[in-house]
Formats: structure tokens, sequence, C-alpha cells
């Protein structure tokens, strides 16, 4: 890592959709993500990491947003992923943050999400959350997992 | 088995309902989802969960449920709390996850019944 | 223990993973909220939940769980078990309730698959 880190490029970068709403298929960007990852050969818990925050993130689109992209970038000592979605927006972030504060309909709670605990896990997991949003228009994650080894 | 024998037994931390520390416990339950819970808990069982929000206090008066054990540590909602006390439903924190006390109690309860 | 003791143990149908009934396994996570899943739940144990939604499969995939130990009886859906195929995770079902088929497998020595969580940790 030393030495070459001037120029930041991403040795690789992809943008995935997710459509709101479509629980069947909730969940298949994170898992493709994933399989990514470990294509690269990235240590176990940096994937670990990614993946939970990714899910988690998808999960919240497909729960509350009309769709989203999600973002993944990769370099040689961070994975950098962003999720941006089209979506009614969070009007106050401090209180959706808090443990079991949750929008969430009967619907998502019978399938075992909607408990409050996704933004909270992201903050968790992630070495770096970020989290921007604007009313009726949609919500930003930026969450960054950093690659070191043994982590 | 009087529930303030699985309170002794696995150190759990009582916030609310000690005046009802001596209901019998008949069995357990362990869910999370409120509306299985409602459909199939029975009376006197006492419920493992880590559900904190305050409906939690009406599904066990509702169910006649000898308490609530909040698992891994997790502290009621401040309502949750102040409606278990006025209600005198005994909820209490297990440090261990759900498996864990679920397995303990278990045993405790086969041992009582050979 | 292998899955196919856990199998015994809970007189349990194996929907889903036949041919991996000679894996190990230590530990188990009992839970029916998925994120509570996420956040504690450790590689290679098996997940008791009471849920039978495609999710479930998706949260055993991103967290490498061994297997899922469907309870209380409940059918998965097709859409359920199709995932589960394709991702290669065994799926058991159980006529036991959580709380019976913990307290079976506790007494044949699994053990909970986090020693203790920090509830508080990095929670505002």
């Amino acid at each position: 890592m030393p030495g070459k880190s001037a120029d930041k490029k991403p040795s690789f970068s992809d943008t995935f959709s997710v459509v709101g709403g479509n629980f069947d298929d909730a969940g298949r960007v994170s898992s493709r993500i994933k399989g990514i990852l470990k294509k690269m050969c990235l240590p176990f818990e940096v994937i670990r990491k990614a993946a939970i925050c990714t899910f988690e993130a998808e999960m919240n689109i497909v729960c509350y947003a009309q769709r989203g992209d999600i973002t993944l970038s990769v370099d040689e000592d961070r994975i950098v992923i962003e999720v941006v979605d089209q979506g009614e927006g969070i009007p106050d972030i401090d209180l959706a943050m808090q443990a079991g504060y949750s929008t969430s309909t009967a619907k998502i709670r019978e399938m075992g999400f909607g408990a409050g605990m996704g933004l909270m896990n992201i903050d968790r997991y992630a070495d770096d959350f970020d989290i921007t949003s604007e009313v009726g228009k949609g919500t930003k994650l930026v969450m960054i997992v950093n690659i070191t080894e043994g982590s | 088995m009087e529930l303030g024998f699985i309170v002794k037994n696995l150190k759990l931390m009582v916030r609310s309902g000690s005046e009802n520390l001596t209901v019998d416990v008949n069995g357990g339950y362990v869910g999370d989802l409120l509306s299985d819970v409602i459909a199939n808990s029975k009376q006197g069982d006492i419920w493992i969960t880590r559900q904190i929000h305050q409906n939690i206090v009406a599904v066990a008066t509702l169910k006649d449920l000898a308490g609530i054990i909040l698992v891994d540590n997790n502290e009621p909602a401040r309502e949750t709390l102040e409606k278990a006390i006025r209600e005198m439903v005994p909820v209490m924190v297990s440090e261990l996850p759900c498996f864990e006390t679920a397995g303990r109690i278990y045993q405790l309860i086969a041992a009582r019944e050979k | 223990m292998k899955l196919s003791e856990v199998q015994q143990i809970l007189d349990a149908e194996v929907v889903v993973g036949q041919d991996q009934m000679q894996k190990d396994v230590y530990t188990a996570f009992g839970a029916d909220l998925m994120s509570d899943v996420l956040a504690f739940a450790r590689p290679g144990t098996m997940l008791l939940t009471g849920l039978t939604n495609p999710q479930v499969i998706r949260t055993s995939e991103i967290l490498d769980i061994a297997a899922i130990i469907i309870v209380r009886g409940k059918v998965p859906p097709p859409e359920t078990i199709k995932l589960a195929e394709e991702l290669n995770i065994p799926i058991l079902r159980t006529r036991y309730i959580l709380f019976e088929t913990a307290g079976r497998l506790y007494r044949w020595g699994i053990v909970g698959c986090v020693d203790k969580v920090d509830a508080g940790k990095k929670r505002g």
C-alpha cells in the first residue's frame, strides 16, 4: 500500500439498481457484491462487514423507496459502498438512527425487518458511515470499510 | 417452578414486577414477532425476546405470561418500563443471547420435572 | 455435532441439503428479527427461526450461516426453497417451538454463537 497511494482511482467500480417493494428479489444485489468481493480474495471479516452494510441498505431501499442505486468501489485500501435512493427521505436522521425507531409496516415487520436496527447495524459494521437525506427526494448513504489484514 | 428461581439461577436483572416473582412458570416461549407470541404462547410461559417496545407488556398481560426476559442485555424502552411497573409485569434482562437463555431455562424446567 | 444428529434430536425434516448432513455444527443463534441476526450471529452457526421468507436465506448467505432450522413446523414457500437450493444452504424443519428447539440442542451441547453481547456498542 505505501508509495503508490497518490492516484486514488478505484481498481473496481460498478453500479447495481434495486427496485423498491420487490421483496422476493431483495438481497440479490448484496449477494452479488459479496461474490465480487470474495473473488478479490479480500480478508473474510472485511467482506463480511461490507456485505452486512450493503444488505441492510438494500433492504431499506426495498422497504421504503421506489428505487435506488448501489455503487461498489474498491481500491487498494478500502471499499466504498454508495447507496442513493429515490424515496420519501428521512425528516429527522437523529431520530431514525435511534435504537428501535422505525416507520415500517406490519408486512415488513413480519419479514423480520423494520425493527429499527438497520441503520445502527450499518453504523456498527462500517468503519465510516455518512447519511444525508432530503424529504420528498431520497436518501444517500456512504459506507466505507477499510481493507486491513487481520481485521 | 417459581420465576424467582429462574431469576436467581440465570442472574437476571429484574426491572419491574418484583412483587410477582413467586408466580409459577409452566414453560417457555421464544419469539420476536408479537403476532406469533399472541397466537402460540401459553398461559404461565416465560417469554424470551429481544423486542423492547411497550407492546410486549400488553401481550404478556393478554396471554397471562409469567414474565418477559429481554436477551442480549437489551433494556426495556422507557414507556415499556413505565407500563410494566404499572401493571406489575415482571420484565427481566439477561446478559446471555436468546439461545443460551432458552437453553438454560429449558434445563431448569426439565430437571424439576424429574 | 453433525447436522444429521441435529435432525434426529429435533425430529426434523430435511427440506434442503440432504447431501450436507455430515456438516459439523457447534453453535446456534435464535431470532425472528433478521437485523438482530445481522448484528450478532457469527459465521458457521445454525440459525433457529420462525421466519420462512426468502430474506432468511439472503441473510444466511450474507453471514455464512451453516444451516437454517425452521421451527413450529412452518412450511417454507417455494421461492425460499429455490433460493436455498441455489445458494446451497441447508434447511431443516422441526415441529418444536423455538424454546423447545433451543432447549434440546443446548442439552446436547450446542452453545450460543456469541459469548456476551454488548448491546450498547456504538449505539447513541
